[in-house]
């Protein structure tokens, strides 16, 4: 019996991937839990293992494959002495991967025109011929051989033509027609000088751009300031980093933690998401903490903060950055939520305001702490003010809630025994 | 409006005007055809087809005196040439009265007579029809398709006569063969004569005022059906010019020009085969706005000419003057008129061009001279029917396949030949030309085996140094 290898779903809210790589190659023995392929997903790379012994029988979606929906088949793997036969990939799944083949059609001539390159044009079609894929169910691009020829030697990808011959069909004068100036991609390609780098998207940046663009269209942000002078929660991290050996060393970041946590725990209606029908409050603070990594950021979670003093919550912080740093985070490390901080003091920003991690109601945008002069009691003095600007939801969080709970970490910010509370 | 006639009256029943005529009532147009002589023009009653029926017979003849060669031994073979162009005749009329038929199956109105524009201060056309019996008849017509054709051209000193000085209808038709010919003109027609009359065993001399015979032919092609008619006994005589003929009783003396060099040469007859002349001087053409260049009509790259309304095709338009030119020029006319949409003018580069001498002569597309001349980086390939298994074991093993691509794209520019029924294998180049194929595409098409056409593949192959049979 052969066995379709389905695309797995790597974390709960996975829906398509990237097939970046493959491990094995057709005809290739695998025992079950040897690497097969490797895929890229929204936020890291993960490897494929074999669910069964058995021969690579037919390798069904080439390296590089994108959007590939989850549990749509990307190998068949055989039994020993067994042979592919046609019937082996059943016409569901046929019908299935020519429907995506279709979807993704769109994507890919886009990708065409951005990239000018007609070439994956075709090696679209040539993948699906491949994969056992009606190529009659894709849009063939009706071209004379000459033409095919001139327009490559010119660098004119073939969805840019109009043909003027019998069903739309590019003849040569169609090609020696075009107008250079005419290419669909001319706004990204300025074709008389070379003074950029076209760099493909990574599935990184386009979860990103997904779900930031998501964030911004569905969600009414507003937003609100405060300023918090962190002269006492210096003194105190100052003195419990004295008394570490260095064994450890508590960031201001992993105060503000703690400190969102415990504000969380004051106002529990800023610790929620919205869920369309409904809104959901968390009961624990699952702090998303965003972490700048190469070609683009994540969101680790500390998790549980309330039930966790800042010695755990400086370890697992700095844990969940390495791993983010080398790509090596868990979806479970990331997948989640209840709050997010982002904070970019450490560059000398001195205010900013973030976009909301959906589905979480708030995001709260940390500046830098500097020193500046103050009025208390008629008197200026100096003090170390760091800005706080909280994000929020509209739908989820009202002006006042929000309020509510800046008030509230300003107040342990700024006396920072009462986290100990 | 309503009281007009007809849609479309064409003007000359060749095959030009009646593809035209057919392609319109097709077309759904209500259409008459204007013929004043015979349906099918000179084409099919006076050139093509019937010139082709003298030439199988020549080639028969030729195969007779030859048939010692595949075991044969044949003896008191007689040759009547009235019974050779009697047959000639006869295939003519039968496709003339075929052409009759398929008018009268696509409803087309036929009149007997010589047409011409009438002038009318309307937009509708009006068309004159002078009947054999002297009448006047006018029809009016939304649109008016001029396809007179031509006539074979004389010189200023010279016409023919009929009897000592032929024109192609004499020679089509001779009383009896003379022991000598003079052909003036080495195109396909002084070509297809000189083929014709050498293999009855007439002393045949050509004379051409150009440095080779078949001048638009490639200069490779051209030569070896010199060095072919040389072997056979034609008389040759290029950069020639005729300066004077003069005819005796049963004679004709032809002074000639050779690099400066006057010369007389003598015949019993002579042809005149140096051209054509368009019929445009009795269509009425100087009341309306029909430009005439050089003798022939000038029109815009769908036919029409200057004066709106009023088409013109085949042999009173420009050139290459061939039947199948003028039958494409009409169906591309018609369609026009009917308003069709995404129409394509004639590529000019893309008109066949058939001799059917002994070798046989086709040809598509530019010469190596001409493609050189335009500066294009070429890869010309060369397959000799001497290395084609179908070819030697038919006994016609003479001759050449010519392919010209452009270089740097692969595109066939020129397709030139001589030998063995290529008149028949040209149309494959045709074919690969309009479909815009590039060598690729020929080198992996699959050619049956044993045939002519693998001499196309060879070629082919052969333009990118990978022939394998020679």
């Amino acid at each position: 019996m052969s066995v379709d290898i389905l695309m797995p779903a790597l974390s709960p809210t996975m829906e398509e991937g990237t097939l970046s790589k493959w491990l094995v190659k057709e005809g290739d023995k695998v025992i079950s839990g040897d690497l097969i392929a490797e895929i890229e997903t929204d936020k890291a790379t993960m490897e494929v293992e074999a669910i069964e012994d058995g021969i690579i029988g037919k390798i069904l979606v080439s390296e590089g494959q994108e959007s590939i929906k989850v549990n749509s088949p990307i190998a068949i793997l055989l039994s020993e002495g067994e042979n592919l036969s046609e019937n082996t990939i059943s016409t569901d799944y046929n019908k299935e991967i020519q429907k995506e083949v279709q979807n993704n059609k769109e994507n890919v001539v886009q990708i065409n025109n951005i990239k000018n390159n007609d070439e994956i044009v075709y090696s679209n079609s040539e993948d699906t011929t491949k994969s056992y894929f009606k190529p009659d169910k894709l849009e063939r691009i009706f071209v004379s051989p000459l033409a095919k020829r001139i327009a490559k030697q010119r660098d004119i990808p073939l969805s840019s033509i109009k043909g003027s011959g019998p069903h739309g069909r590019i003849l040569k004068i169609d090609v020696d027609n075009f107008d250079v100036n005419k290419i669909e991609y001319s706004s990204l390609n300025n074709l008389e000088s070379n003074n950029f780098e076209i760099v493909k998207n990574s599935a990184m940046r386009k979860t990103i751009a997904e779900r930031l663009v998501k964030s911004k269209n569905e969600a009414p942000h507003f937003y609100l300031s405060l300023d918090c002078n962190i002269d006492e929660l210096l003194k105190v991290r100052k003195a419990i980093n004295s008394k570490s050996n260095d064994e450890y060393k508590i960031s201001v970041n992993d105060m503000i933690i703690k400190a969102s946590s415990a504000a969380l725990l004051k106002v529990p209606k800023a610790n929620a998401s919205w869920e369309n029908e409904n809104t959901k409050y968390f009961n624990n603070t699952d702090i998303s903490v965003a972490v700048a990594i190469e070609g683009g950021l994540i969101t680790p979670i500390v998790k549980n903060v309330q039930s966790k003093g800042l010695l755990e919550i400086s370890f697992d912080m700095k844990d969940l950055a390495n791993k983010a740093k080398e790509g090596k985070l868990q979806p479970q490390e990331y997948l989640g939520g209840s709050f997010s901080i982002s904070n970019l003091g450490m560059y000398g920003i001195k205010e900013f305001s973030a976009v909301i991690n959906p589905p979480q109601g708030c995001i709260l945008a940390v500046g830098s702490g500097e020193q500046r002069p103050i009025v208390i009691d008629n008197e200026i003095s100096i003090a170390t003010i760091m800005t706080v600007t909280l994000s929020c939801d509209h739908r989820v969080v009202d002006g006042a809630v929000g309020a509510e709970f800046l008030s509230e970490f300003k107040n342990l910010i700024e006396n920072p025994s009462l986290m100990l509370l | 409006m309503t009281d007009v006639d007809y849609d479309l009256i064409v003007i000359g029943g060749g095959p030009g005007g009646y593809v035209a005529a057919i392609r319109a009532s097709q077309l759904g147009m209500t259409v008459a055809l204007v013929e004043d002589k015979h349906l099918g023009g000179i084409c099919l009653n006076w050139g093509c087809i019937p010139t082709k029926a003298l030439l199988r017979a020549s080639e028969i003849r030729h195969l007779l005196n030859n048939v010692d060669e595949f075991g044969f031994k044949v003896s008191g073979i007689k040759m009547d040439i009235n019974n050779i162009t009697k047959r000639s005749r006869k295939v003519a009329s039968q496709l003339s009265s075929g052409i009759s038929h398929l008018l009268k199956k696509n409803n087309v109105q036929v009149f007997e007579g010589f047409g011409s524009l009438a002038k009318d201060t309307s937009n509708i056309k009006k068309i004159r029809i002078k009947t054999k019996d002297n009448n006047n008849i006018e029809k009016t017509t939304k649109n008016v398709i001029l396809a007179a054709g031509a006539r074979s051209r004389n010189l200023p000193f010279v016409s023919s006569d009929g009897v000592n000085i032929w024109d192609y209808k004499t020679a089509m038709t001779p009383p009896k063969l003379p022991s000598s010919l003079i052909i003036v003109g080495s195109g396909a027609i002084g070509i297809e004569f000189a083929s014709f009359y050498n293999d009855l065993g007439v002393d045949v001399t050509i004379v051409e005022a150009l440095p080779s015979i078949l001048p638009n032919e490639d200069i490779d092609i051209s030569k070896i059906v010199k060095l072919n008619f040389e072997k056979r006994g034609i008389k040759i005589r290029t950069n020639s010019a005729l300066k004077s003929v003069t005819t005796r009783e049963n004679s004709v003396s032809a002074e000639i020009i050779t690099n400066e060099k006057v010369e007389t040469i003598s015949s019993e007859k002579l042809i005149l085969a140096i051209g054509i002349i368009a019929n445009t001087e009795k269509l009425g053409l100087q009341d309306f706005n029909v430009k005439i260049d050089k003798g022939h009509i000038v029109t815009n790259e769908f036919l029409e000419t200057d004066e709106k309304g009023v088409y013109a095709i085949g042999d009173i338009t420009d050139g290459p003057w061939l039947a199948h030119k003028a039958s494409h020029e009409g169906i591309l006319c018609v369609e026009k008129i009917a308003g069709h949409q995404n129409l394509k003018p004639i590529d000019k580069t893309s008109i066949p061009g058939c001799t059917y001498c002994r070798p046989q002569v086709a040809s598509i597309g530019m010469t190596e001279t001409e493609a050189r001349s335009k500066n294009l980086n070429l890869k010309i390939g060369k397959f000799p029917f001497i290395g084609n298994g179908k070819a030697i074991a038919l006994g016609d093993s003479e001759g050449l396949i010519k392919t010209i691509f452009n270089k740097d794209t692969g595109e066939l520019i020129g397709a030139h030949m001589v030998g063995p029924e290529v008149t028949e294998l040209i149309q494959g180049f045709s074919i690969a030309k309009k479909l815009e194929t590039t060598e690729y595409e020929l080198m992996h098409t699959i050619f049956p085996h044993p045939t002519l056409s693998e001499g196309i593949h060879e070629s082919v192959l052969d333009a990118y140094n990978q022939a394998i049979h020679y």
